[in-house]
């Protein structure tokens, strides 16, 4: 009996009306975990019952812990009819798990009805008492950490990075069970909301355990999913990045609270469940068949790269014999020597982080990602297919016994889609995959699994048990060039795997860069940019005709790579347009649905300055006869050029002039333009010969032969730049500025339009996305124009296609103000110190990483004060210390919580993190006209979510959210019958924050805050 | 293509000072739209009128949400659903509860029911204030009576506490809510060049001296029946007042009084004749209005008869405003010499508050 559960039911208030006789409410409370259910007393004729229970006590298994969430539910009490539900609470205990995070949950939550919505709050206590367990065979992971955030949270240290850790459970969604039919939409609802915190709680602990297996204590970059594949189930999947933290304040190693396990566990099958009954609710996914076979039914994949040109594959590995995340080979090419390490163990070579410690990014490669479109109905196995002969007689059936073959199936797909990914960096010449991430786009039965990341080389020291300080300090003195060596190609320039326009390196003039870099990550700290970054976007759509099945998934995948290539050739022109040569954070979205496709690419550009300055765009006619013709050309070039200079101007894009001896001589490859015709026309060859006249060497040719490249020339220029004093990007801050105050607004916006369904061209349908997106955009900037200057970073766009003719755009970033007068030179000061303690060794790495490895073996035990550097580098940062403007938190009596999709809160440090937020709400009206519409109901919902998450970090002592996500914002309307139905999946990290004036006065005690006054107080010049 | 949902949802609530007052004015969404564009906001930040449109329409969602809490502003403080810093909380209330002094003219001192909410067409048409804000402002007036209503102690206090108003507001409601249970008659064509002001005035005096809490004791028996301590004037206290009779029943007390007062005003006073010609009318005037006080119907005509039986008559004979204070802090102290007179006390508190009340009705 590993833990003991104790919760407290304090008191409710403005609790709704549920006695209209009367006007009062009966209230009293049911709390329910697992099994056990306790019941308070009725407190009679009362909006603000005081109940002030006994302690409610449950004597629990860690696993279930774990697993299950506890639920209060409220009640009205009758006396002759059955009792009224008023709402109910769902706590995720998790948190209290672990030693380090929050040891109570104490506060109001909000009582929540998926009809009706919040209905008043109740006060309860939860706390948790924990046995150490020393059980080997235990399935709970209790103590393993889990972060959203995709960096080394704040306030610890990466002392191992062990990489990537995945699992997926697979349900019967209760919204498709027969019963459904007979009960009310609230059960269904509820059974719902609980089924998939359970599988939360069930996944979480399940990644856990495969962390506990590679000795790590903490999942970084955690990312949590769930398909509704409706007929065909439920599927909450996670992937993240396992690590080994130590908390910065405490030189010693931090411990799980539960004892890690012992090495001979891995060889120990987890099959073997000591406890029969904590299964019941949800299937389990064995461990055992780590063995998959993959189906044998056709799968509809159509893979494509990010680079222009297909990449003839290396050959697969691990393929069908391969596990998920345990034995792996292909990685032992790059660190034979350390078969004892965690390295071992791992088949992908992926990280969820998109920003590292200094010296852990090598190269970048570029950006891989792999798409595969699969058919639902085709999960199952074969044999049961066969068996059942329709799909739909299997609900009847228990479904416990089939789906243990489910999650197979899916994690083959992942499986696939993986090792495509890791091909993709291996022929770019790189041996790990940063910034990676998954995701899916359902539409019926049709589903498209996407997956991508930046290939890049990593600094193997971080990824093995050694210390990551004795290397750094060791490479010190070497002291590269550095803030350009993340630029420099992995892969060899003899043979490219794609044809690239290759430089020297305009920063360090060593090594070979390439003409445009795309990552997925954000921008390094180190990083030399010139001026100020912006938000770029590619919008695309495609009809398809409406198609069943197979016929469908043919259609999508035969679009898929046409979509890829005009996203990736808009990025590009884009890019050009803004002078830029270099995206970051760069994220393709391709959403499926009944009659068409879109596309939709969001990326923070910039110009690095180890890269060549970006080529203009040429227009090339098709025509050059006709005189008016070759007028609008010229005109419409003039009108480019413009654009590029108006741009350079407005982000403050003013490289240094270099001549071209000091670059060198031409690169010796063959001077392939690198040139992207919007059609393959036979006159290619015409062109190349007419922009020679342009004389720039690698200008960009935009052909024009129809019309439809004309508006793809225009709508290149449509893009409005946001007014002035308003900048914008989607990565975690704003290339450029540094000096954020402490003023911040995080925001979701919704928006649906409705196509009119006459004639919709492909055309048609490009304009009104653009518009749509463009609009909404303009929206943004129009009510956050009381901020200016400010940044919207963060930028995150979401778009489905929830029916026919709709299409929804959900937004969610955060708008931060800066001062416009602070001295933005603390940057190059902030970039050159970093650069000193950076260690990209490039050279010698890329050529000679096991030497390398081998070297820093041996390592020297690492003083703690090391770690504060690491800490250092922060990227919120200095520029904050300078703006003490905090805002004057006025006393109120409800605590002001903070939530920001960002990793970390300007003005302020992040002193603890209290665990993670995982939400899922459901929310239904049979009353949409009355509740405002469709804008009424979901305005209302957002809200209502927002005050949830609120509560629940109040409630465990913190006063903001970091890292928050909207994952799902799923609406379905049906105005006709005066419904609709919204799903929210939300996370994040509580955190507790302290004001940067604050700390200074307890800086004495934390180095790390002892150390940034210190550093920046010679900076402060205002 | 048409925009079937459009939200915005901040973490904080965003509100625009001037939406907001669009909507208390009640103004449709487009009606609020074309007024924002004719005030330039779409040349000075660039925005489309649709940027604009969809703007104003999420404000007013938001507004719309918010108005059931302000309809209890303590929940709006203690609600989780919508963050907003306690400065935009106290703005969203003071504004809500903010009315126009055109409207509040029409109504003060009516029966705040339903058959004054159907003349709400009329006073909408007649000031020119939309009907849902003229609504609103009824409401809030109704709302604010209904809870202060039975409540003992300080109005004032009480509708600071329940409806978190400024200390100026929050007089104001007292004031209002003082006349609506009084129902003193505002609307009389003679009494239109009064402001709300000036009601307002005589309301704290009136309540600060004339109702029962304005004796400073709270009432021992906590039983007994005088619960609105601040609301109702003092029946005690009112029917004391038949006692002032004597001074103008009584001939030589009268008569004492006058050269009492014209003694000490001679020379002073610029109206000085027209004084001694009219004391005993306006002597009369004022001790008759303090005896008929006993009764519901005039009461309810207080002002009407101030302003008929003293100001109107000093005004047609020109007295400059301190002239009228001369003449009544020499009218009220002269009592005191008044040796037959035992209700010296009495006198006081009626006259302390009618002669404050009287300099304040004295303009044009």
């Amino acid at each position: 009996m590993p833990g003991k559960l104790k919760v407290k039911i304090v008191a409710g208030r403005h609790l709704p009306v549920m006695d209209r006789a009367s006007d009062l409410t009966d209230a009293f409370v049911e709390v329910k975990f697992g099994n056990t259910t306790f019941k308070t007393d009725v407190y009679p004729k009362s909006l603000n019952p005081q109940w002030n229970s006994e302690w409610f006590k449950f004597e629990v298994d860690d696993e279930d812990l774990q697993d299950e969430p506890l639920q209060i539910t409220v009640l009205d009490h009758d006396t002759y009819s059955a009792n009224d539900a008023i709402g109910k609470v769902y706590i995720d205990i998790d948190p209290l798990l672990y030693s380090e995070a929050a040891t109570v949950i104490s506060g109001w939550f909000p009582i929540y009805d998926t009809i009706h919505g919040i209905r008043g709050e109740i006060n309860v206590v939860v706390k948790v008492d924990l046995f150490n367990d020393l059980n080997r065979f235990r399935q709970s992971s209790c103590g393993v950490k889990f972060f959203c955030t995709t960096s080394i949270p704040k306030c610890y240290r990466a002392v191992i990075i062990h990489g990537f850790v995945e699992e997926l459970v697979v349900n019967e969604d209760p919204e498709y069970q027969w019963i459904d039919r007979i009960r009310t939409p609230r059960a269904s609802n509820e059974a719902r909301q609980r089924l998939i915190s359970l599988m939360s709680g069930e996944l979480q602990r399940k990644i856990g355990l495969k962390v506990l297996e590679m000795r790590g204590n903490a999942v970084v970059g955690y990312l949590q999913c769930f398909d509704l594949e409706g007929e065909s189930g439920l599927v909450v999947r996670a992937i993240g990045t396992a690590c080994t933290l130590d908390k910065l304040s405490s030189p010693a190693a931090f411990l799980p609270a539960c004892n890690s396990p012992s090495k001979e566990m891995k060889e120990i099958p987890f099959n073997e469940d000591p406890n029969p009954n904590t299964h019941s609710s949800g299937p389990s996914t064995p461990l055992k068949n780590q063995t998959y076979s993959f189906s044998p039914s056709k799968s509809y994949s159509r893979q494509s790269s990010s680079s222009d040109t297909d990449l003839s594959l290396t050959p697969k590995t691990g393929m069908g014999s391969g596990s998920a995340g345990k034995e792996g080979g292909p990685f032992k090419a790059l660190l034979r020597q350390q078969t004892q390490s965690a390295l071992e163990q791992r088949e992908f070579p992926f990280f969820t982080l998109t920003a590292f410690p200094p010296g852990f990014l090598v190269h970048v490669g570029g950006v891989v990602s792999a798409r595969s479109v699969k058919l639902l109905d085709r999960i199952h196995n074969p044999a049961f297919v066969g068996i059942m002969g329709n799909t739909r007689s299997y609900k009847l059936l228990d479904w416990n016994s089939f789906n243990s073959d489910e999650p197979e199936t899916r994690d083959a797909w992942w499986a696939e889609i993986r090792q495509e990914i890791k091909s993709h960096a291996k022929a770019l010449g790189c041996h790990a995959v940063v910034g990676y991430s998954e995701s899916t786009s359902i539409c019926e039965e049709v589903c498209i699994l996407s997956a991508s990341g930046t290939a890049a080389v990593l600094n193997p020291r971080f990824l093995q048990d050694g210390t990551v300080e004795g290397c750094l300090e060791q490479r010190l003195e070497e002291n590269l060039p550095a803030g350009c060596g993340f630029c420099h190609i992995p892969y060899d320039e003899l043979n490219m795997p794609f044809p690239a326009h290759l430089t020297y390196c305009y920063n360090c003039r060593k090594q070979k860069v390439p003409d445009v870099l795309f990552t997925t990550i954000d921008l390094p700290t180190d990083a030399t940019v010139i001026g100020k970054g912006c938000l770029i976007q590619a919008r695309l759509c495609r009809l398809k005709k409406k198609a069943q099945a197979e016929a469908n998934a043919t259609a999508i995948s035969n679009l898929l790579p046409f979509m890829e290539y005009e996203v990736h050739t808009q990025l590009m022109n884009k890019l050009k347009l803004k002078g830029m040569n270099a995206l970051f954070g760069l994220r393709i979205q391709i959403t499926v649905g009944e009659n068409m496709l879109m596309g939709l690419a969001s990326a923070t550009g910039v110009y690095l300055a180890a890269l060549p300055t970006p080529g203009g765009i040429q227009i090339a006619g098709k025509t050059p006869n006709d005189g008016s013709y070759e007028q609008h050309i010229s005109h419409m070039q003039k009108k480019i050029n413009d654009t590029i200079a108006k741009n350079k101007e407005l982000y403050e894009i003013n490289p240094p002039e270099i001549s071209e001896e000091i670059i060198g001589s031409p690169i010796p490859e063959p001077r392939q333009r690198s040139r992207l015709l919007r059609s393959q026309s036979e006159s290619s060859d015409e062109v190349t010969e007419l922009d020679l006249s342009h004389g720039k060497k690698d200008a960009f040719v935009l052909e024009i032969d129809d019309t439809d490249a004309m508006e793809d020339v225009h709508s290149l220029l449509t893009d409005v730049p946001p007014p002035s004093g308003f900048y914008s990007c989607n990565t975690e801050i704003m290339p450029g500025i540094n000096n954020w105050t402490s003023e911040i607004q995080m925001f979701t916006s919704v928006r649906v339009i409705r196509l009119s369904s006459l004639n919709l061209t492909n055309h048609a349908l490009n304009k009104n996305f653009n518009d749509l997106c463009e609009n909404l955009l303009k929206s943004l900037y129009f009510k956050l124009r009381s901020m200016i200057p400010c940044c919207l970073c963060h930028v995150n766009f979401t778009v489905s296609l929830p029916e026919d003719e709709l299409i929804q755009v959900t937004v969610t970033a955060v708008a931060i103000t800066f001062d416009k007068n602070q001295a933005l030179q603390t940057t190059k000061a902030h970039v050159e110190k970093s650069l000193q303690r950076a260690s990209t060794d490039n050279e010698e790495l890329l050529q000679f990483p096991l030497e390398l490895c081998s070297d820093s073996l041996p390592s020297h035990p690492f003083p703690p004060a090391k770690a504060v550097t690491v800490e250092k580098t922060s990227p919120m940062g200095e520029g904050n210390f300078r703006n003490r403007s905090a805002a004057p938190c006025a006393n109120s009596t409800v605590g002001v919580v903070k939530m920001t999709p960002l990793s970390f809160i300007p003005g302020a440090k992040i002193t603890k993190y209290l665990g993670i937020i995982n939400m899922f709400f459901i929310r239904e009206t049979t009353s949409l006209r009355e509740e405002g519409g469709v804008s009424g109901f979901l305005h209302a919902f957002i809200a209502e979510v927002f005050a949830m998450v609120r509560a629940h970090v109040a409630a465990l002592g913190g006063n903001a959210v970091v890292s928050y996500i909207m994952k799902q914002c799923v609406f379905m309307e049906n105005p006709n019958k005066n419904q609709a139905q919204c799903l929210i999946n939300v996370s994040g990290d509580a955190v507790v924050f302290a004001r940067e004036s604050e700390l200074e006065v307890v800086s004495t005690q934390q180095p790390a805050a002892n150390c940034q006054p210190a550093c920046t107080g010679g900076e402060v010049t205002t | 293509m048409t925009s079937e949902l459009d939200i915005f949802v901040g973490n904080t609530t965003l509100i625009d000072e001037d939406v907001y007052r669009l909507w208390l004015d009640g103004y449709s969404v487009g009606d609020a739209v074309a007024l924002r564009v004719r005030s330039g906001i779409l040349e000075q930040t660039g925005a489309t009128a649709a940027v604009l449109q969809s703007d104003t329409m999420d404000h007013y969602r938001t507004f719309h949400m918010l108005e059931r809490l302000l309809h209890a502003p303590p929940k709006l403080l203690h609600q989780l659903i919508y963050q907003i810093p306690p400065s935009r909380q106290a703005l969203l209330i003071e504004r809500y509860y903010a009315f126009d002094e055109a409207f509040v003219r029409e109504v003060l001192g009516k029966k705040l029911s339903k058959g004054t909410k159907k003349d709400l067409d009329d006073i909408s048409t007649k000031t020119g204030i939309t009907l849902k804000s003229c609504r609103r402002q009824f409401d809030n007036f109704k709302r604010v009576f209904k809870v202060v209503e039975e409540m003992r102690g300080s109005l004032v206090d009480n509708v600071q506490q329940h409806f978190l108003l400024s200390d100026r507001l929050a007089r104001d409601y007292a004031a209002i809510v003082f006349f609506a249970n009084n129902r003193f008659e505002t609307g009389k064509k003679k009494l239109q060049y009064l402001s709300f002001g000036d009601f307002a005035f005589c309301a704290e005096l009136m309540i600060q001296n004339w109702t029962l809490g304005a004796v400073g004791e709270a009432p021992t028996d906590p039983d007994s029946q005088v619960d609105d301590m601040d609301m109702d004037l003092d029946k005690e206290f009112l029917q004391d007042l038949k006692e002032l009779k004597v001074l103008v029943a009584d001939k030589d007390l009268l008569d004492l009084h006058k050269s009492l007062v014209c003694t000490a005003l001679r020379g002073k006073l610029g109206v000085f004749s027209e004084m001694e010609a009219n004391f005993k009318n306006l002597s009369r005037g004022l001790v008759n209005v303090a005896t008929k006080l006993t009764h519901n119907k005039d009461v309810r005509d207080l002002f009407v008869d101030l302003v008929e039986k003293f100001v109107e008559p000093c005004r047609s004979d020109h007295w400059p405003l301190s002239d009228v204070r001369l003449f009544l802090n020499q009218y009220s102290a002269s009592v005191h010499s008044l040796d037959g007179f035992r209700h010296q006390a009495l006198w006081d508190r009626y006259m302390g508050t009618l002669r404050g009340c009287l300099l304040r009705l004295y303009h044009d």
